[in-house]
Formats: C-alpha cells, sequence, structure tokens
C-alpha cells in the first residue's frame, strides 16, 4: 500500500497514530534491519520502513527467515526487528531456539487475527494459541488494546530486549489494528 | 567428487577477516576441522537458517565478507531464503553448499539433490549474480577467490563424496560461540 493511498477516515487516523508511535521507536532505539512478511496490518508500517535510508527492509518467503536475521544482524552489532502476523508465528518456533541458545536481542511485532470478530475460520486456532507459543518459546509477551499504549508498551519492550539481550514480542489486537475488512 | 574436509580447509586457508557460518552438522564440523577461528560462528541447531544468518551479518557489515558453508540439507530447508538474498543483493556474501546428495546427520537418506534437483540453478533463478558446481579440488583455489572477492551475491553447489568424516566437536555453548565472535569482529 503506497502512503498516498492513505484517507482520512477516522480509522486511518488510527492506524497512522499507532504506526507512527511504533516507527518513532524504532527511530530511538536504532532499528536498523526490518524482516516482515506483508501483511495488511503492517502495511504502513511496513512502507515507512522501506522509505527510511537508515534501515534495511528485508521481505521474507516465510517468518522464520526473519529469526536467522535478527541473529545475523546482532552478530554485525545491528539492531533488528521483525513484524508479522500472528499465524506467522507457528512457523518460527523451532528457529526462535537460535534467539535462547545465544541470547540475541529480538523484538517481534505481531498483528492478531482469528479474534474480535475475526471473519475468517481458518485464522482462529494459530490466534488463539499466539501468545503461548510465544511465551513457551522464552519470549516475554505485551498486548495492546489501546491506541494509547503503544508507545510506551513498543518503547518499554525495545529496551528489555536490546538492553538485556532478552526476546520480546508485542501482540496488537485485532481490536486495535481494526477487523479485515472482507467487502470492498 | 570432493573430499570434503580437503575442499573446505583450502577454501578457509589464510582467512583472514572473512566472516564465516557454518550450518549445523557436517558443515560445522568441517569448518572446526579447518581450524578453529573465533570467527566462526557455528550452528548447532536452526537447521534452514544459516543462510538468512549471512544475510543478517552481511547486511550488517558490508565492510567485511561472509561466508555461509552448509550442507545441501540445510540449504534445502531454507531455500526460500535464497529468494530473500536475491531481493537484496548482497555483494558481501557467499554461499557455500556441501553438497553429498545426502542427510548425513540421520544415517545418509537421499536429499533432494540426489534426484536431480539443482541448487545453483535455484541460486540464478533468485538473482544471484554467479552461482555454479564444483566437484574438482583444482577448483577450491578459485571458489576460495570468490569468498574473499567475488562480487555477491554468489553461491557455490560443491559435489562433495557422501563419506563419513570423524566428528570434530567445536564450541557448543551458544552465548560463547556468540561473545567470541562478536569480540573478535569488534577487534577487527
Amino acid at each position: 500500500m503506497s502512503l498516498n493511498t492513505v484517507a482520512t477516515s477516522e480509522t486511518t487516523k488510527m492506524e497512522n497514530a499507532w504506526t507512527d508511535a511504533i516507527y518513532a521507536q524504532f527511530r530511538r532505539v536504532g532499528i536498523r534491519q526490518v524482516g516482515y512478511v506483508p501483511d495488511a496490518g503492517h502495511s504502513r508500517l511496513i512502507a515507512l520502513c522501506r522509505d527510511d535510508p537508515h534501515i534495511a527492509d528485508v521481505v521474507l518467503t516465510t517468518e522464520e527467515e526473519g529469526v536467522g536475521l535478527v541473529a545475523g544482524a546482532a552478530l554485525g552489532g545491528e539492531r533488528a526487528a521483525l513484524l508479522m502476523q500472528s499465524s506467522g508465528v507457528g512457523n518460527c518456533v523451532n528457529m526462535f531456539s537460535l534467539l535462547r541458545n545465544c541470547g540475541f536481542a529480538c523484538v517481534v511485532l505481531v498483528t492478531m487475527r482469528g479474534e474480535f470478530g475475526e471473519f475468517n475460520p481458518w485464522q482462529v486456532p494459530m490466534g488463539a494459541m499466539t501468545e503461548e507459543v510465544l511465551r513457551l518459546a522464552g519470549f516475554l509477551t505485551y498486548r495492546i488494546e489501546d491506541e494509547g499504549d503503544v508507545e510506551p508498551i513498543v518503547g518499554a519492550g525495545c529496551d528489555m530486549a536490546f538492553d538485556g539481550d532478552l526476546q520480546v514480542a508485542i501482540l496488537l489486537s485485532q481490536r486495535l489494528i481494526g477487523r479485515k475488512q472482507w467487502t470492498r | 567428487m570432493l573430499d570434503r574436509r580437503a575442499f573446505v580447509k583450502s577454501l578457509l586457508a589464510d582467512r583472514g577477516g572473512l566472516l564465516v557460518v557454518p550450518g549445523l552438522g557436517s558443515a560445522t564440523y568441517d569448518v572446526a576441522a579447518a581450524g578453529d577461528h573465533p570467527l566462526n560462528f557455528y550452528l548447532w541447531g536452526a537447521m534452514g537458517g544459516t543462510a538468512m544468518i549471512g544475510l543478517g551479518l552481511a547486511l550488517a557489515r558490508p565492510d567485511r565478507r561472509v561466508a555461509v558453508i552448509t550442507g545441501d540439507g540445510d540449504m534445502l530447508m531454507g531455500i526460500g531464503s535464497l529468494a530473500t538474498i536475491g531481493v537484496k543483493q548482497p555483494d558481501n556474501l557467499v554461499i557455500v553448499v556441501l553438497d553429498n546428495a545426502h542427510y548425513g546427520e540421520t544415517g545418509m537418506q537421499a536429499s533432494a539433490t540426489a534426484h536431480g534437483i539443482d541448487l545453483a540453478a535455484v541460486a540464478l533463478g533468485c538473482r544471484f549474480r554467479h552461482a555454479r558446481s564444483v566437484s574438482r579440488i583444482e577448483e577450491a583455489t578459485d571458489v576460495r577467490a570468490l569468498l574473499h572477492d567475488g562480487k555477491g551475491p554468489i553461491l557455490i553447489n560443491a559435489r562433495i563424496a557422501a563419506t563419513d568424516e570423524a566428528r570434530v566437536l567445536p564450541l557448543r555453548n551458544g552465548h560463547a560461540i556468540k561473545q567470541r565472535f562478536m569480540a573478535a569482529l569488534n577487534a577487527l
């Protein structure tokens, strides 16, 4: 999605606000690589990262590639973040071992599907287990429902991850990002 | 067919500041057998992720050369990462696949490359600047030169004999491997 297509509806203003808050934290903590599998909820953040000359945006074929990317970036002294949908968390499970075994800082922003009015039942099983899977894999998890919590929670999560070589996942609830619109 | 140990030893001769990411299993043992080095980020797991670790490192340190040395099983599991790397076109990244067409750690079951799947051709399809297969030890000198000077991304598919070498086990503690690597890289 091009930034030029951004409309002026209330929904879009809200999306801009939480996206801008995340992006501002990326800039503050010096994120240099962002790996992602494209996702509607993350589309504006992806566009902001792509347009930022300080950030290498890496489009992944599957989310677990991003875990390797984060580890390699850290070895080279750079901070990286991953953007994925809740379904992508399931793709990463074994690869997450790399982060724990070596103590690589990792920040994952997860847009939730399969909750709060989900239209597509195929999204529900993974969405329902996403947070638990992340915890089992060693992540600290923080869930955001309200736009006003985005800046403090993303900021605190980034600080904990990068100051302590910890793995932090921030779940952006479907209520925050809005239901996927199935009619157009 | 190449002798894997002799080939890897030739590639890593006089390696200087080369950053090496060996994939789990035999590739890690081969790289360790060539001589332990703090700039080896040995993997003991993360199957399928080796090439992506190489990409993250290559993007973070464009001033350094990065060599991923891994097996055909690991590269097949992470085959999508060849597309990911092709998009980013890191000119300092070379992948060497030690292709014995078998899964050596688990009982030498045949891999897809035993059935004609060609990883060098896949890499070319993924916009690698250069990719080819090698099978003679005389070619090791050329491959070594590519590690240090070739414009990447490059993939070399090294056809090695399906032998069972003695295991040479390097450091296994992930934190220790990471810290040693980062300290050595910072000191370059």
